[in-house]
């Protein structure tokens, strides 16, 4: 599975740092390494909904509130 | 405000801006000979002897705005026609010289060089003096001048002379292609050529982004430019011009300090690689120090090669204060990550060409990088980068850095390096004085600039270069 996390100045203004931090830290304690690939992306172009991202061509609102949530709902109950 | 330090500039870019309206409404190759006339119309001269030398030099500038004489490399070139021929007599005495007593200008002289006629002027022989200026600076009545051409003072690697038609000629082999004689030339005789028309084509060609998508880097000394304008807005204007995304080049600066600290500590001693002019330099006149210059690429190379391993078909526009850039984007190295470099001064002309007056526009947003990443900007910042990544990545190394400012503190530090007196391991190499805001490709150069240039790396959400670069994957 490969997660996009948007890096762009708008979702970088948004945390998309802290999301990045937050999904290696689950990704690691599920030892999914070598499942869960991150990846990042300069602008998916909807700045609005920041952070952006995608898994594969799904694409997903996200906080650095919400990403515990995000991970259980979209990457978990995938794997 | 002023949006240019000179009127050259301006004619520069009044020549760039009509091109560049030309090439968007596809309109080019059919007024192409009318654009002369368009900026300097009627039968008045307003800046040479008639307006049909006004018009050939124009004809000049427009060649070069639509990238010049393809057969050479270099993106620095003399009009030829547009060189005044300016005294190249070197230090003479003036009708200021007052005949006085002391004769200062005497003493001063290693050479022997000045005599004094029957009326105790000053006379300098020209066999004898090294234009040292050694004269000039003691003379009280300031009665001694230096008549130097003002693109061979500017060229501090001794690249222009004088050809046989008493115009200006560049050594294609020695340039480094700086801008500094394009900056300086008081005629706007010597300039740099434009790529504004290959920006364009990416642009207009992406269709919208649709077929591919186009990223403007931007180089952080921009900060100190468009002082008419908030920052966010020159951001939006970019992207009302159709550039898909604008991002900080000075993450690509986070992403060489960490890699280059690393090198520093590995090798003991380094030459940066980050300003195109000092690598050039080193190549034309030190070819023996080469094996100490960095490996890493300019930080533009590096993030468009992030860029473009992440989205392929991406297309990349670097946007600086540098002529040097051109140069540097033509080395098969950097070639495939970057497709067009454009100046400060060029982007300028890009707004005005689609009438975006930026001051109008919603402010967005541009940070990618962090406080050390954008000071790479002015001279020492690079430095307290490398001094940074260090502590970072807990690297036991004492770093003894030299700061040069400027291409002839560049060249102390070199001739030092090679005799083996140089007591630092770190060459900090910016050809431009005060660094990157000194460009030649700079809108303005202010005194301000620098400390513009701090403000914006204080504001950088991001306080530390392994933060800034922890989210590339």
């Amino acid at each position: 599975m490969k997660i996009t996390i948007c890096i762009g100045s708008s979702c970088h203004v948004k945390g998309s740092r802290q999301v990045v931090e937050k999904l290696e830290k689950l990704i690691e304690r599920h030892s999914l390494s070598d499942k869960v690939e991150l990846t990042g992306t300069f602008c998916l172009g909807k700045c609005q909904q920041g952070v952006c991202v995608k898994i594969g061509d799904e694409f997903f609102s996200v906080s650095p509130d919400t990403v515990e949530e995000f991970f259980s709902k979209n990457v978990l109950s995938e794997k | 405000m002023r949006k240019f330090d000179t009127k050259v500039q301006y004619l520069k870019y009044k020549v760039l801006c009509e091109v560049a309206k030309h090439t968007w409404n596809d309109t080019l190759l059919e007024n192409i000979w009318d654009i002369p006339k368009t900026i300097s119309p009627g039968k008045v001269p307003t800046m040479r002897c008639c307006v049909y030398k006004e018009r050939a030099i124009l004809a000049q500038r427009v060649k070069m705005a639509m990238g010049g004489d393809k057969s050479k490399s270099n993106v620095i070139e003399v009009i030829d026609i547009a060189c005044d021929e300016c005294p190249a007599a070197g230090y003479e005495i003036t009708d200021s010289c007052r005949g006085c007593l002391a004769h200062r200008c005497e003493d001063a002289c290693k050479r022997g060089a000045i005599t004094f006629d029957n009326n105790h002027v000053a006379h300098i022989d020209k066999t004898k003096c090294v234009e040292c200026g050694a004269c000039a600076k003691v003379c009280p009545f300031s009665a001694i001048a230096n008549r130097k051409r003002p693109c061979q003072v500017a060229c501090k690697v001794k690249a222009i002379s004088i050809n046989e038609d008493n115009a200006a000629a560049i050594d294609d082999d020695k340039c480094t292609s700086c801008g500094a004689c394009v900056y300086q030339c008081p005629f706007g005789a010597i300039t740099d050529k434009s790529f504004i028309l290959d920006a364009i084509k990416l642009v207009k060609d992406s269709e919208g982004n649709s077929k591919y998508k186009v990223y403007a880097l931007v180089a952080p000394s921009i900060s100190s430019q468009f002082g008419y304008a908030k920052l966010g807005q020159v951001v939006r204007g970019l992207k009302e011009l159709g550039f898909y995304t604008v991002i900080e080049a000075a993450l690509g600066a986070d992403m060489v300090a960490y890699s280059e600290s690393k090198e520093l500590s590995e090798k003991g001693f380094l030459t940066s690689s980050c300003c195109p002019a000092f690598v050039q330099y080193i190549k034309s006149s030190f070819p023996d120090l080469l094996p100490y210059v960095s490996h890493n690429l300019s930080p533009m190379a590096t993030l468009a090669k992030y860029i473009k391993s992440k989205d392929e078909k991406a297309k990349v526009v670097f946007i600086g204060p540098c002529t040097a850039k051109k140069a540097e984007v033509q080395n098969e190295d950097v070639k495939p990550y970057v497709d067009a470099v454009l100046t400060f001064e060029e982007l300028q002309a890009l707004y005005d060409s689609k009438d975006i007056d930026i001051t109008t526009l919603p402010e967005d947003v541009l940070e990618n990088a962090s406080y050390f990443g954008r000071i790479f900007a002015r001279s020492g910042g690079l430095s307290d980068a490398v001094v940074q990544a260090l502590k970072e990545q807990n690297i036991d190394f004492e770093v003894k850095p030299v700061v040069c400012d400027g291409i002839e503190e560049c060249r102390t530090a070199l001739l030092k390096k090679r005799k083996n007196v140089l007591n630092a391991n770190f060459i900090e190499g910016m050809s431009c004085v005060g660094g990157c805001i000194g460009g030649a490709g700079c809108l303005t150069h202010g005194e301000k600039n620098k400390s513009e240039v701090d403000k914006y790396g204080n504001e950088a959400l991001e306080k530390t270069i392994t933060n800034a670069i922890s989210v590339l994957k």
